[in-house]
């Protein structure tokens, strides 16, 4: 099963799903014949695509939109925010390419903003992908929602099984109480080596698949900042409006502080290249991963650096 | 369209300019691009589209979008005579007990959808010929413009990709009141020629006098245009038609008339004789 499978399967089922994309057929090419009219492409419209996703969603449909996450979350803000925003209405945004799996791209195309301009529109629910498996995992309940839904989509192969997925329900991989790393997304490929990197030189170590970013598995958070250990917020977007945002105002809102950890892009565009060599040149590998926070928690023998795996890039897209 | 009818529409109109005119106080709103598009909406709602108090839930009905917001006055005034409102929620203008403001929102019934920021509502309205469309069902989706709003590409995107889909069910109309905001628009970003830009743009155009009601008749009775293309009807209007003392002003887009002034407005309306406004015009967007 794939993530084009799952779409054929979901709109033969039901009738109100419409696919739409603005030109952007790298998941869905070979849905034009047997969907029919119900595959919509609007050209590269982004603003226009998301219009006409509303119109359809006011006549019942069930609109599941395509583009590069940047354009999508960019150039068509105020159509999401107003048209589908205001209207409460059942879009679901499928965003391609978001955060580092850009690679090669450059800063037009890096969508490391997203999560922040999503969670901001009240009523739109927020959701990345670890891998494609979670993806599959986490699709159905988002397309069957009657909510909005921004989905940070992701194909690359799963390194983990996941669990079932629920909207609102964190994934708890480990817990420990030196160190838990929160994180969503492709990161979470990378924070399953650092865990293990950090494990085996002696530390307690939890990991969080956030998966629901909004609505946020508050508890599953708190539970987290009630062990008094290093929190950990790893995320490809900017440090400011993300996952380090959602975490400090959880902490402000529940009268708690904690001592954590951001691992996010701080006020600057990623360098464009390979995915393993953006990962090795902005710090983002499973093996910095650890030693940043093997430094945060005072791990000044450089163990962490010996190692030499190289993450390939299995995203030829 | 026989005399008797004409004079009918001619009456409901002038019955809706005297809720705009009420409703250019005590706070104000966009007077002169509600007069512009007052004839052309009581033609759509009285005469021609599928479309009454008793049938909004009827996936069946024709739908009409106002793209240019601004001009809700006109579509209140228009709900309340014809029975999708009590008059008496006019009375209700801006006050936060209701929902009756500058631009239009779905708590108002009739309204298909909420408008203001310009350019988003003729790619909503397509979204609604395209599941027309899919469903097989033969209803009008009509969306009206401003013309300064066709400042805005997304307007452009969206007649390009109805002609690409060959939306026939799909019509765009442009109150070409020849004003945006607070300048005419063929001093800030001219617009002529019109008609063939829609051409260009894949559309099938016809252009009318936005005023009367015969020509709006023939116009909108011979839809679709094209059996291929979305049409696009052009109508020719003046900005605060029916009060001399306002048409045709730059600076009298959004106004907020004194009591008095309203009391002389009301007058005009009826008389056509001038009156003299000492308001000033507030610039509010």
């Amino acid at each position: 099963m794939n993530y084009e499978q799952l779409i054929h399967e979901t709109a033969l089922a039901d009738e109100r799903l419409i696919v739409m994309t603005a030109e952007n057929r790298a998941l869905i090419r070979n849905l034009p014949g047997p969907l029919g009219q119900r595959f919509i492409d609007t050209g590269i419209t982004e603003q226009t695509m998301i219009g006409a996703a509303a119109g359809l969603a006011l006549r019942g449909r069930v609109p599941v939109v395509h583009a590069l996450a940047t354009f999508l979350t960019l150039r068509a803000f105020e159509f999401i925010r107003t048209d589908v925003g205001i209207a409460n209405l059942p879009v679901k945004i499928s965003s391609f390419v978001p955060g580092f799996l850009s690679d090669g791209n450059g800063p037009t195309h890096q969508a490391i903003e997203d999560i922040s301009l999503m969670r901001g529109i009240p009523g739109m629910t927020v959701f990345a992908a670890a891998d494609e498996q979670d993806m599959l995992a986490m699709l159905p309940a988002i397309w069957a929602s009657p909510s909005p839904a921004y989905v940070r989509v992701n194909t690359r192969p799963a390194t983990y099984q996941h669990a079932p997925f629920e909207i609102g329900k964190a994934e708890i991989v480990s817990e420990g109480y030196d160190v838990t790393i929160l994180t969503y997304g492709m990161l979470f490929e990378q924070a399953l080596i650092a865990k293990d990197l950090l494990t085996e030189a002696g530390y307690s170590v939890g990991l969080v698949n956030l998966r629901s970013l909004k609505p946020l598995d508050s508890a599953a958070v708190l539970n987290v900042v009630k062990t008094g250990g290093l929190v950990v917020t790893l995320e490809d977007h900017f440090q400011t409006g993300g996952l380090y945002s959602i975490v400090a105002e959880l902490l402000l809102e529940n009268e708690l502080t904690a001592k954590v950890l951001p691992l996010a892009l701080k006020e600057k565009w990623y360098k464009p290249g390979r995915l393993s060599e953006v990962l090795e040149y902005e710090g983002f590998t499973g093996q910095h991963i650890a030693r940043r926070i093997g430094e945060k928690l005072g791990d000044k023998a450089n163990a962490f650096n010996e190692r030499t795996e190289v993450i390939e890039n299995q995203f030829a897209e | 369209m026989t005399s008797e009818k004409q004079n009918e529409l001619k009456e409901l109109a002038l019955r809706v300019r005297e809720h705009i005119v009420r409703l250019s106080t005590d706070g104000g709103c966009f007077t002169g691009a509600s007069l512009s598009c007052a004839d052309l909406l009581v033609y759509l709602y009285a005469d021609f589209l599928n479309v009454r108090p008793d049938n909004l839930q009827d996936p069946e009905r024709d739908y009409l979008f106002l793209s240019k917001g601004h001009d809700v006055p006109a579509l209140y005034g228009v709900f309340a005579e014809l029975g999708f409102i009590p008059k008496e929620r006019l009375d209700n203008h801006l006050k936060t007990s209701d929902s009756i403001y500058w631009h239009p929102n779905r708590n108002v019934p009739g309204v298909e959808f909420h408008s203001g920021s310009l350019g988003h509502l003729p790619s909503v309205a397509m979204g609604v010929a395209l599941d027309a469309r899919l469903r097989g069902q033969d209803q009008k989706v009509i969306v009206i413009t401003g013309d300064g709003e066709l400042n805005e590409g997304t307007c452009w995107e969206a007649v390009l990709v109805a002609s690409a889909h060959k939306l026939n069910n799909l019509t765009f109309v442009v109150d070409r009141n020849h004003f945006q905001a607070n300048i005419a628009t063929e001093e800030l970003i001219p617009l002529e020629p019109l008609a063939p830009k829609f051409e260009a743009f894949g559309a099938e155009v016809r252009r009318i006098d936005g005023h009367d009601f015969v020509a709006l008749e023939e116009a909108f009775q011979a839809l679709p245009f094209s059996d291929t293309k979305p049409s696009v009807i052009i109508c020719d209007t003046v900005r605060g038609k029916g009060l001399p003392s306002i048409e045709r002003r730059a600076d009298r887009w959004f106004c907020n008339f004194s009591s008095d002034e309203v009391v002389e407005l009301l007058k005009e309306l009826h008389s056509q004789e001038a009156t003299t406004l000492t308001s000033e015009t507030l610039t509010v967007r």
